[in-house]
């Protein structure tokens, strides 16, 4: 994809963010939200991680906006704002992690670099043994799946304790 | 909770599109080890397609197919799934190690259907807690506080 196209999606990420934040309405915060999804998802297609752009378009674009919607038919649709005192704390905060986070970007290697650390470390052996040790093309999913399955069993466990927490906290006065 | 949609268009699409939804669901499962997907974003789709049930053809449907507990109780059995697969080939080797699973195959291939198997479970996990968390959270009749 082209440098300006994706400067636009990056610039459109910003943007839709904002508008989330901002609105009063919080039915158009939670769909400006899945568009920030959606677009989220088309730059991780850009950058040629498809397997997360997938996951992305699913669940920050799909299923996470009706999950906020039906969470929505139980409270209110106005946003209450922080009282104001708090929205400097907030501020603050805001400001102080994101400055952070500028600061140490520069300390990341540039993107696609095949000589940086986390490119030269394990994920050599994964790409050129995966159809060699697993017969599975997709390094993705034999990493996720097989070399660090560790990982996807305990992130399994934890979405079935989500469910399980949520079942208990908004069950029905009848069971 | 919410009611069956006016519109005929949007119902008669939405039964068509239910089963293929969950077709598409099967394939990125099963496709998972050639291309982008596997397990999770099965399962989402899965769960998507249940809830895109009740949110057009109304409750009624919606009811007849799913049930909360059992979907608790599937969710729970994919969680399973993957440790007993896990524990499987554990017997002189170590844990999740799928070359070891009892199955009829070369060591390469069992690690190969390990993964298949641990998706499937991934993706029963997944489907099922989505399912719960819509049917709760829509459920508005039955309010706690209420």
């Amino acid at each position: 994809m082209s440098e300006p196209l994706f400067a636009a999606l990056l610039a459109l990420l910003v943007i839709l963010a904002i508008v989330a934040i901002r609105a009063g309405d919080l039915l158009v915060a939670v769909i400006v939200l899945g568009a920030y999804g959606f677009v989220m998802s088309l730059i991780w297609t850009t950058i040629g991680a498809v397997d997360v752009a997938f996951t992305e378009a699913v669940v920050g674009a799909g299923v996470s906006t009706v999950l906020f919607l039906a969470a929505l038919l139980r409270t209110s649709r106005r946003r209450s704002p922080l009282p104001g005192k708090l929205r400097w704390v907030a501020l603050g905060a805001v400001t102080a992690v994101g400055a952070l986070l500028l600061a140490v970007t520069g300390a990341l290697p540039p993107w696609g670099d095949a000589t940086a650390a986390p490119a030269t470390h394990v994920s050599p052996r994964y790409i050129t043994e995966t159809m060699a040790e697993t017969a599975t093309p997709n390094a993705v999913t034999s990493v996720l799946a097989d070399y660090r399955a560790y990982d996807t069993l305990i992130e399994t466990v934890v979405i079935f304790s989500a469910g399980l927490g949520g079942w208990l906290l908004l069950a029905r006065r009848d069971q | 909770m919410i009611e069956r949609h006016d519109s005929l268009v949007v119902v008669t699409f939405v039964r068509v599109l239910i089963p293929l939804v969950q077709l598409f669901a099967l394939y990125v499962l099963a496709y998972g080890h050639y291309g982008p997907g596997g397990g999770f974003q099965a399962g989402v789709i899965l769960g998507a397609s249940y809830i895109l049930m009740a949110l057009a053809l109304g409750r009624e449907p919606f009811e007849r197919r799913v049930n909360e507990r059992a979907c608790l109780t599937i969710a729970g059995a994919g969680v399973l799934l993957y440790l007993a697969t896990g524990i499987a080939g554990f017997a002189g080797g170590t844990l999740l190690d799928y070359s070891r699973l009892p199955l009829p195959v070369s060591p390469v291939k069992a690690r190969y259907f390990g993964i298949l198997i641990i998706e499937t479970g991934v993706a029963a996990a997944v489907a099922a807690t989505l399912v719960v968390l819509f049917c709760r959270l829509a459920d508005t009749e039955h309010h706690p506080d209420a």
